[in-house]
């Protein structure tokens, strides 16, 4: 019951069609369509608050479109209800920026917290699948610790075996790569691909880390000013012509992203003659 | 300051509509999931022994010097009247009627109150109820109501303890340390306390005063601004809000129950 792709091919795994949303009265996304395909990993990058997590809580449905439709395997997730909405949420994975594990269950509560809310199974099973899921991070021998004794990087790469401990098929990582060490980011990075590869999903990775995201992804989208402005392989971006890619890809302080907040000129706020 | 335009008291007040609308689904929620509660024993029973046992300790100290202080206040007064012997049924209704339910619930707000406002607070600003979310596991159903249901079982043993530790205080300081006859003190005390009227009527008080104290501090917990100051204000909300709801309510509930 997918509607037909524009493409003709296989449907996309999600689109997001003239999505406008907002905060409040603040509107941060505009008309925007985006699709991901099967299996891609998509760089979704942008300058900070320009709505790149914006697009995954949407889809998701943590906040709710204005208007326009977000298509999760062919459903429209706007239009749900509560019981089909987390059906739909059970088939995805998502990374919170800091990782977001429970403070109060082990590392190893913490994976099987999914697998216990969500399954039947015995203890030995769940045990077995949880060590399978830490191994696959290669934090199998840190399962007794709790969240408060593990680093930033390993609590993400926990938070990472939670998020695939129902083997979703679309994994989502908010900002995979703030605020790490380069070690492991590296290793965040190779993370995210191998499992995408391996498992055979689909992965959205929200970053403003122009190297690593550009190392692992197939395709990257820019998001600027509330609408997707760029969109292509990495190597495509890298020679882009749009001045906002440029800027962001040679990391300039100012151009179509201004330096200065905007405010009154610098003449009359500092009272001089101009 | 410039004056308040029309509309603004019209947003003010949708907003503040919203909010008790808000207030009143999720409260309704909370109750709707007591068989879900149920169902989950080890959560809601982790829960009594976190918002109960932890707040023993402050319910008996407190408990006990309550009853001293009744004690002397009771004896003071009543033997310019020659009805010392009396000590034991004021004591006993003070507590069981009024001080057990009220201060417990004083207390309750302050020590558990505060720790699941905080513990909820944090865990929204450390987006661990998204991503409960996002692992489609609903964190009212999960995290809310076996705190909630937990806190509503706690109370009503905690003002129980309180009484109970209560009359032991003026029992000490009353016969014990003062004199009073023991056979009167208790004997008085057996006739003059119904087990509904007084009792149960004050168990009542405490059930109500669980629902209130629990709700409030979850409440708060879960609207607060998910920052560091937010989850300040909304702790020190939570004793604020109950404390002033517990009193009114129990000068409501007073009104209705003993009235002739």
């Amino acid at each position: 019951m997918r509607p037909a792709s524009p493409s003709g091919g296989i449907a996309p795994v999600v689109e997001l069609r003239d999505v406008t949303c907002g905060y409040g009265e603040r509107v941060v996304l505009r008309d925007v369509n985006l699709q991901v395909n099967r299996g891609e990993v998509l760089g979704l990058m942008g300058t900070s608050g320009g709505g790149k997590t914006t697009v995954l809580r949407l889809i998701g449905r943590q906040i709710e479109a204005m208007s326009g439709q977000v298509f999760f395997e062919g459903v429209d997730v706007t239009t749900l209800g509560r019981e089909a909405l987390f059906e739909a949420r059970r088939r995805m994975g998502m990374l919170f920026q800091f990782g977001a594990l429970f403070t109060d269950l082990s590392v190893f509560d913490n994976v099987a917290f999914p697998l216990r809310e969500h399954t039947d199974l015995g203890e030995e099973l769940i045990r077995d699948l949880v060590l399978m899921k830490l191994n696959a991070v290669g934090l199998r021998g840190a399962r007794d610790l709790m969240p408060s004794e593990v680093s930033g990087g390993m609590a993400r790469r926990v938070a990472l075996a939670r998020a695939i401990a129902l083997d979703p098929e679309l994994m989502l990582y908010d900002e995979p790569f703030a605020g790490l060490d380069p070690i492991s980011m590296g290793v965040a990075a190779r993370l995210i691909r191998e499992l995408n590869d391996a498992l055979g999903i689909t992965s959205i990775v929200v970053s403003h880390d122009v190297e690593e995201t550009f190392a692992i992804s197939d395709r990257i989208a820019f998001i600027a000013n509330g609408s997707v402005v760029a969109q292509g392989t990495p190597q495509q971006m890298r020679e882009s012509t749009n001045p906002l890619v440029r800027q962001f890809v040679d990391a300039q302080p100012d151009g179509p992203v201004r330096f200065h907040y905007p405010a009154a000129s610098a003449a009359a706020d500092f009272k001089v003659d101009a | 300051m410039s004056w308040w335009r029309p509309s603004d008291v019209g947003f003010a007040t949708r907003v503040k509509l919203a909010d008790i609308g808000r207030a009143a689904r999720l409260f309704t929620r909370l109750c709707a999931l007591f068989l879900a509660a149920l169902r989950r024993a080890r959560l809601l029973v982790d829960q009594v022994h976190f918002l109960g046992n932890h707040s023993l300790a402050i319910i008996t100290v407190s408990g006990l010097f309550v009853g001293f202080v009744l004690g002397l206040q009771g004896y003071y007064t009543l033997q310019r009247y020659g009805s010392a012997e009396a000590l034991g049924l004021l004591v006993a209704l003070s507590l069981v009627r009024e001080l057990g339910p009220v201060v417990t619930a004083l207390l309750f707000a302050g020590r558990a109150g505060t720790s699941l406002t905080a513990e909820i607070g944090l865990m929204k600003a450390g987006e661990q109820l998204a991503a409960m979310e996002m692992m489609a596991v609903d964190p009212v159903q999960r995290v809310l109501a076996p705190r909630f249901w937990g806190g509503v079982v706690a109370m009503p043993l905690l003002a129980a303890v309180f009484s109970a530790v209560g009359i032991l205080g003026g029992w000490l300081v009353g016969v014990v340390l003062i004199g009073v006859d023991s056979g009167s003190f208790w004997s008085q005390m057996q006739n003059g306390v119904d087990v509904f009227k007084d009792v149960g009527n004050g168990v009542v008080k405490s059930l109500v005063f669980g629902f209130t104290v629990t709700f409030v501090a979850l409440l708060q917990g879960y609207e607060c601004q998910p920052t560091p100051e937010g989850v300040s204000r909304a702790t020190t909300r939570t004793v604020v809000i109950a404390s002033l709801a517990v009193l009114g309510l129990d000068f409501v509930l007073t009104a209705m129950m003993f009235s002739v």
